[in-house]
């Protein structure tokens, strides 16, 4: 057991998982020598060798292309998209192939991948360093979609992710890769070393894919979240002083409807953050699964807050970003209702 | 200064319907006339290859050249073979699809040499990925006409259970991988699959198949960089059969250079090809091979041949081009050209010739009424739509088993 940031712990579990499994190659822009942009790779090429750990031409379709045909030969590659903005050009390879691979050749072929993108805003990156694809990958049949909040939880899906016999998304928000952060933008970061989540396991663990993990227990309301916006969530409960179950989703594909049932049904109101803009993202999705399945239970309307309709601005990001006082609003409508 | 109005080039071919076949831009080099390097040479010393093509069977149907000599009278009997059972597959699949017993069919006519051809020079447990117009793979690798015809049907015994448009087949022990419709995606899996195989010090390598048209998508180009970065070991294989759909070649490559001479900006050793010349496309695959086994990376083969079908039983050719452009065509058919060269050997005739055909007509008939006796488009038994929830992933999320429920599967 040691305290890590998220970067240290994916770092780690790209460790264990070559050490165990000769299977597991890891490319991508930068990774190799210098070991990542956001240093996730840092170390491998040099503990691996350049035949397990490499860098890759500036080509996102190639990297993904190449992915799957490793991963047709027999391997389980992992491969870094730099930003999550920059699969555009791998969208192709990932929702057409990759994704449907199996089920197109009736298992003759198939397509154990991993395509790692560290998402999300809240770092100045204006337009195309700071957004959050998530919902025009989980419309995609035969993809899995993950998106860690923690450094715990980064090894364990990583770890689930590459032993997975299918290909899986792997989004990491950037703004946690080293500390929690609560969405007050002007408050120091509070490191992962001295967060009892930055605690994560020596060697290998999984954390199970398509399980939510109940982040705070409470009575008042249901939170549908994840990532970033699962301290956005905790700070607004803190500061409204709303009793707030909040539900870390983990996996958005395939969802743990079970977890959100369970929730909602109990509390009876539900408000769904994220941090992607609103039209058709992901928290459509998880409204309709809530009427769908606890209609009856409901005491107020399933509540969104989300990104604007817009880019990302680089100099209103702020203004962008579903902080505190946009939650806590929406904690008290709900509650009003 | 001027104040000239610029104007957009726009190629167009040199010949439409209403005019006259018209290949008069289009050089044959002498068949033999072209060197053959030796397997290790650098690519900058080879590039007058990429703008001139390799031929070996001449006129009078002679093997001639350094290129010559690369199969045994036997292997020259069986590739003859291949291309005949494939002429007679692609008639009977096409009238099938007529009949409305399929939805969809893509013919190989005057194209047979390339895929059958270059199987022969690849070794079991190599792996290519493929175009939907290299079912000659399959057939010259001994895959069952009757799987073949039980995908195209969609039958309850097709192997992918109608999950795949009619000749979209896969086969990983045939080396054939699994066909989509987005073009030039394959291109650099090929790359990724030799790439593996280099990591891992195995002995088989990769083949990437495109068509002209597809050389414009992005992939293509993703494909050349990351083979020629890592020297993988590859046979990057562009078909040039002169049309894609109505689109003449001219348009993907600017109407300049050849596809071939797109591998000089990489480093790739390039060389074009007479595609329909069996001899000659095996003798050019097989140096290719031998190159890719033997760690000096990547070639890229451009087989120059000519689509004398339509591209798909959806397309009309005599809206965009000369009815009978292909009796024009300066390489010939490729059927023909390997039988009179036979001839010319010796081992062939024309009765053995007519008799041979009727054998593979009546096996190809055998293979369509077994294939039919499982089922066709308009007659059972078909795959269980259940089948359609099946191997999204490897395990069954909850999500998906309500929904077949649901659907009552």
């Amino acid at each position: 057991m040691a305290r890590m940031t998220m970067i240290e712990a994916i770092q780690n579990a790209h460790d264990v998982a070559m050490e165990r499994d000769a299977s597991v190659v890891v490319f991508g822009e930068d990774v190799g020598y210098f070991g990542g942009v956001f240093r996730c790779t840092a170390g491998l090429q040099k503990k691996y060798g350049s035949h397990r750990c490499f860098d890759a031409p500036i080509n996102e379709s190639g990297i993904v292309g190449a992915a799957i045909g490793m991963a047709a030969y027999g391997f389980k590659p992992v491969v870094e998209i730099q930003f999550a903005d920059y699969m555009y050009p791998a969208y192709d390879q990932i929702v057409s192939e990759a994704a449907r691979i199996r089920h197109r050749s009736n298992g003759d072929f198939t397509c154990p991948l991993v395509i790692r993108m560290p998402t999300g805003g809240g770092i100045f990156g204006g337009q195309t360093h700071s957004q959050s694809p998530e919902a025009l990958l989980t419309h995609v049949s035969g993809l899995k979609v993950v998106i860690p909040s923690n450094p715990r939880d980064a090894k364990g899906l990583l770890t689930a992710a590459i032993e997975d016999p299918d290909p899986v998304i792997v989004l990491e928000p950037k703004r946690l890769y080293n500390g929690p952060f609560d969405g007050h933008y002007d408050r120091p970061i509070a490191a992962w070393k001295k967060h009892p989540l930055g605690e994560v396991d020596d060697g290998h663990f999984t954390t199970p894919l398509g399980k939510a993990a109940i982040y705070r227990p409470g009575s008042d309301l249901t939170v549908l979240t994840y990532g970033t916006m699962v301290y956005v969530a905790e700070a607004a409960a803190h500061e409204t002083g709303i009793d707030a179950e909040i539900i870390d989703l983990r996996t958005l594909l395939p969802l743990d409807m079970g977890a959100i049932e369970a929730s909602v049904a109990r509390t009876g109101r539900c408000v769904i953050i994220h941090e992607a803009t609103r039209t058709s993202g992901f928290g459509a999705e998880l409204s309709a699964v809530v009427q769908e399945l606890c209609f009856y239970a409901l005491e107020a309307p399933v509540t969104r807050v989300c990104g604007w309709d817009t880019p990302y601005p680089h100099a209103q990001e702020w203004a962008y970003f579903p902080g505190p006082d946009r939650v806590a609003a929406a904690f008290r409508a709900v509650m009003e209702a | 200064m001027t104040d000239l109005p610029l104007s957009l080039y726009v190629p167009e071919p040199a010949c439409r319907p209403g005019g006259e076949p018209d290949f008069s831009d289009f050089e044959v080099p002498k068949a033999g006339a072209i060197r053959r390097p030796a397997i290790d040479e650098a690519p900058e010393n080879m590039r007058d290859m990429a703008f001139s093509i390799v031929r070996v069977l001449n006129r009078k149907g002679e093997a001639v050249g350094p290129w010559a000599g690369s199969l045994t009278e036997d292997e020259l009997k069986a590739g003859l073979r291949d291309m005949m059972t494939l002429r007679h597959f692609d008639d009977r699949m096409l009238k099938a699809q007529r009949q409305g017993k399929t939805s969809f069919y893509a013919q190989h006519l005057g194209e047979e040499a390339v895929a059958c051809a270059f199987r022969r020079a690849l070794e079991d447990g190599d792996m290519n990925f493929p175009t939907y117009r290299q079912a000659g793979l399959l057939i010259a690798g001994g895959y069952p006409l009757e799987t073949m015809m039980n995908q195209i049907f969609s039958n309850a015994r097709d192997p992918l259970e109608g999950r795949q448009l009619p000749i979209f087949y896969s086969s990983k022990d045939h080396g054939f991988f699994t066909i989509s419709g987005n073009l030039g995606t394959q291109f650099i899996q090929a790359v990724g699959w030799a790439m593996a195989s280099a990591i891992s010090g195995d002995t088989r390598i990769a083949a990437g198949w495109i068509g002209d048209g597809s050389t414009s998508e992005s992939d293509f180009h993703a494909a050349m960089v990351f083979a020629s970065t890592y020297k993988a070991p590859v046979v990057l294989n562009v078909v040039n059969n002169q049309w894609a759909i109505s689109t003449f070649q001219g348009m993907a490559r600017g109407n300049a250079g050849t596809f071939a001479a797109r591998g000089h900006g990489f480093g790739i050793p390039a060389i074009r090809v007479d595609g329909n010349d069996f001899l000659a496309v095996h003798a050019v695959a097989r140096w290719a091979a031998a190159r890719a086994r033997a760690g000096h990376g990547p070639t890229l083969i451009e087989h120059v041949t000519y689509r004398a079908g339509a591209h798909s039983t959806s397309d009309d050719p005599g809206a965009y081009r000369i009815k009978h452009e292909f009796d024009a065509w300066p390489l010939g058919d490729p059927v023909a050209r390997l039988k009179e060269h036979l001839v010319t050997l010796g081992i062939w005739s024309d009765e053995r010739h007519i008799q041979a055909d009727a054998e593979i007509l009546d096996e190809v008939k055998a293979a369509q009424k077994a294939a039919e006796a499982s089922g066709t488009m308009i007659s059972g038994p078909a795959p269980s739509p259940r089948s359609m929830f099946e191997g999204v992933y490897a395990e069954m999320p909850d999500h998906l088993q309500r929904q077949r429920q649901e659907a009552g599967y």
